[in-house]
């Protein structure tokens, strides 16, 4: 079943400038992007910064006025919806942002923190909020007695699992993980990440993952889908994208990623010079004349690659 | 085997809590030789920028004390006064921040940030000065070197400033440059150029570097030896290709299973349960990484651990890595999030 599908999502940032400060151009952040998720999936977004996954993510949960295009929630569009109409869908849809250090208000109890969500949605007294917190804690395996600590007494990781609680207590069906692990150890990421697939299953979750990270987004994603300015440049399933990258740009990321075994450095370093060197000769085959990706051609019945 | 740049001895570095100094760098030796990356990995609270801060004495003199020795070119830079240190500092030794945007200063322009090492350190005329800082950031790949010079940070990207972060470090081609984290807020892409970069300068100048991460992949890419640091202390160390190939100390091995890889298959990631003790309640006297293996026996570890020479120049500090093993999946300890305080 489809849960959410994007289609053709634009997000212009106008830049102004001039006299009275009139829109003199866009910046086009996100310019036609178009995907599906599957409910109970994991799909990815990757790129590098500036690439526009950030702002697609945000997007659909309406944190960034949408230009055009259309973004499906089971079914309804919320890319035309106003502020008030959208907030039904708010329950629905949750995030979890990328820094845990300021995501939280280091002003207000952790009790506070989770509970916000639900003192926006429904009316519960204090003793039944109190226990929900505290059962989302349990959860997230943080002991009962933090409830009343704050965001700085605790880790990053223990941080970015108060982030977590506090995105699931309205039983979410789609989770936005902007970057949920850049900021932590690779102990303490191992520990996010198995604790998300974890969660995914106990609760059906959906997830939208946002990263940078690709060793990352292959460990968790199903599908996924590659950016670069503001396009999608390559989309299908994570493994056929790592094992047979067809799109320049993504064999240059995929190149990039260090690798483990310290014999295979020579190659790697030869096997980037060439595709640089591939990337400057064969530009058009990928590019138009303004810089701009394609459109996305299928190359298989799973794999979409943007080529001329 | 080529000539040592650097060598450390029995260096610790403690710092003031309370009344009470507690050793952040505890007992560590190496050396590093020319043309060599020597890499420094763990955890944050490890230890790794206190002994790189060591190393530039950049830390707070009235709460940290160092002990031992830090031997660069016959002297021990640690008996040094700040006047003496100032002539070795940016001149021998280069550092290289994490965050350019943070090391940098935003009201300088570039070639002026990279000029006031020159300033120090040479006797260059005002063209003299321009010309080589010009020099300096084409050599670094830098696109447009004269504009880069007049411009300032903000109006760089992130890739760039490291580029000129680098820039400053070599500018008086220094025997060592410390590199603290080079990479770790750059996106890949510009992560794998930064990396061939450091090691096309360094194939030029021969100089040494100190890489400090917690990226094992980095650390596989570019480094020629390892040194694995737990809570203050060298637990593992030996040449890329043993530790990766050979990884002994369960800290290591723990590290190395905890990497989601791009190239392998999807399992669950192995959890390193617990945290890095704090350096002022640990327990100094037995293994420092007991607490986070439980279900290996006491009797495994030794008291006071000792690193012991496994193979040609691969050292592993206590024995319990002969018992070591993982546990097997779905243990309680390997979904340690409800233990974990």
């Amino acid at each position: 079943m489809t849960l959410l599908k994007v289609d053709n999502l634009k997000v212009h940032f106008p830049i102004r400038g001039g006299f009275f400060r009139r829109v003199v151009d866009h910046v086009k952040a996100v310019d036609g992007v178009s995907f599906e998720l599957q409910q109970g999936e994991t799909y990815g977004l990757v790129g590098e910064s500036g690439s526009g996954k950030s702002t697609t993510g945000k997007a659909v949960v309406k944190l960034n006025d949408v230009t055009s295009g259309q973004i499906l929630f089971e079914g309804r569009d919320l890319a035309g919806l106003s502020r008030k109409e959208i907030k039904p869908f708010r329950k629905d849809i949750q995030m979890i942002f990328q820094d845990p250090y300021s995501s939280l208000n280091p002003k207000k109890r952790v009790l506070d923190i989770i509970a916000e969500p639900l003192r926006n949605f429904e009316r519960l007294s204090p003793a039944e909020e109190k226990k929900i917190v505290q059962d989302f804690l349990d959860k997230v395996g943080l002991s009962p007695e933090s409830i009343h600590k704050y965001p700085h007494e605790f880790s990053g990781g223990q941080r970015q699992r108060i982030g977590i609680a506090r995105s699931l207590t309205l039983k979410p069906k789609l989770i936005i993980a902007d970057e949920p692990v850049s900021a932590l150890d690779v102990s303490v990421q191992a520990q996010v990440l198995n604790f998300l697939q974890d969660l995914q299953q106990e609760f059906n979750l959906t997830y939208l993952f946002v990263g940078h990270d690709l060793g990352v987004i292959r460990h968790m994603c199903d599908r996924m889908g590659v950016m670069y300015r503001g396009r999608l440049v390559e989309e299908g399933k994570s493994d056929e994208i790592y094992e047979n990258p067809q799109h320049i740009y993504t064999k240059r990321l995929i190149a990039a990623i260090p690798d483990l075994e310290p014999e295979v450095r020579g190659e790697k370093v030869k096997l980037r010079r060439k595709l640089t060197a591939e990337y400057e000769s064969s530009y058009s085959t990928f590019f138009d004349e303004n810089g701009r990706a394609y459109d996305l051609k299928p190359i298989s019945s799973t794999h979409r690659v943007a080529l001329l | 085997m080529n000539k040592a740049i650097l060598k450390i001895e029995n260096l610790t570095t403690s710092f003031r809590i309370g009344s009470n100094y507690h050793a952040a760098v505890d007992d560590v030796s190496f050396t590093v030789n020319e043309n060599e990356i020597v890499a420094v990995v763990g955890e944050s609270g490890c230890g790794k920028s206190a002994l790189a801060l060591s190393i530039m004495q950049l830390h707070n003199k009235q709460r940290t004390k160092s002990e031992g020795t830090i031997n660069y070119n016959g002297q021990n830079l640690l008996t040094l006064n700040d006047t003496q240190m100032n002539k070795v500092r940016g001149k021998e030794l280069g550092m290289i921040f994490q965050e350019p945007l943070t090391a940098l200063n935003p009201l300088m322009t570039i070639g002026k940030q990279i000029e006031e090492n020159l300033d120090y350190h040479t006797s260059l005329s005002k063209d003299g000065k321009k010309k080589r800082t010009i020099e300096l950031l084409t050599q670094v790949g830098i696109p447009y070197p004269e504009r880069t010079y007049k411009q300032f940070p903000h109006e760089l990207s992130g890739g760039m400033r490291q580029r000129a972060m680098i820039s400053i470090a070599i500018a008086c081609n220094p025997a060592l440059v410390i590199a603290d984290e080079p990479t770790t807020a750059l996106d890949v892409t510009i992560q794998a150029q930064i990396l061939d970069l450091l090691k096309d300068i360094q194939s030029r100048t021969k100089m040494g570097i100190i890489l400090i991460t917690h990226d094992l992949s980095v650390v596989a890419e570019v480094a020629d030896r390892i040194i694995v640091m737990y809570a203050g202390q060298v637990v593992e160390t030996g040449s890329v290709k043993e530790i990766f190939n050979n990884p002994l100390h369960p800290y290591t091995r723990s590290l190395l299973n905890s990497i989601p890889s791009a190239t392998h298959e999807k399992n669950r990631l192995h959890v390193i349960e617990g945290i890095v003790p704090s350096i002022a309640k640990m327990d100094r006297v037995g293994c420092r990484f007991q607490d986070r293996i439980p279900w290996i026996p006491k009797m495994a570890h030794e008291q006071r651990p000792q690193l012991h020479e496994v193979a040609e120049g691969h050292f592993v500090r206590c024995t319990c890595y002969q018992d070591f093993y993982f546990q097997a999946e779905g243990d309680e300890s390997t979904h340690d999030i409800t233990q974990s305080r």
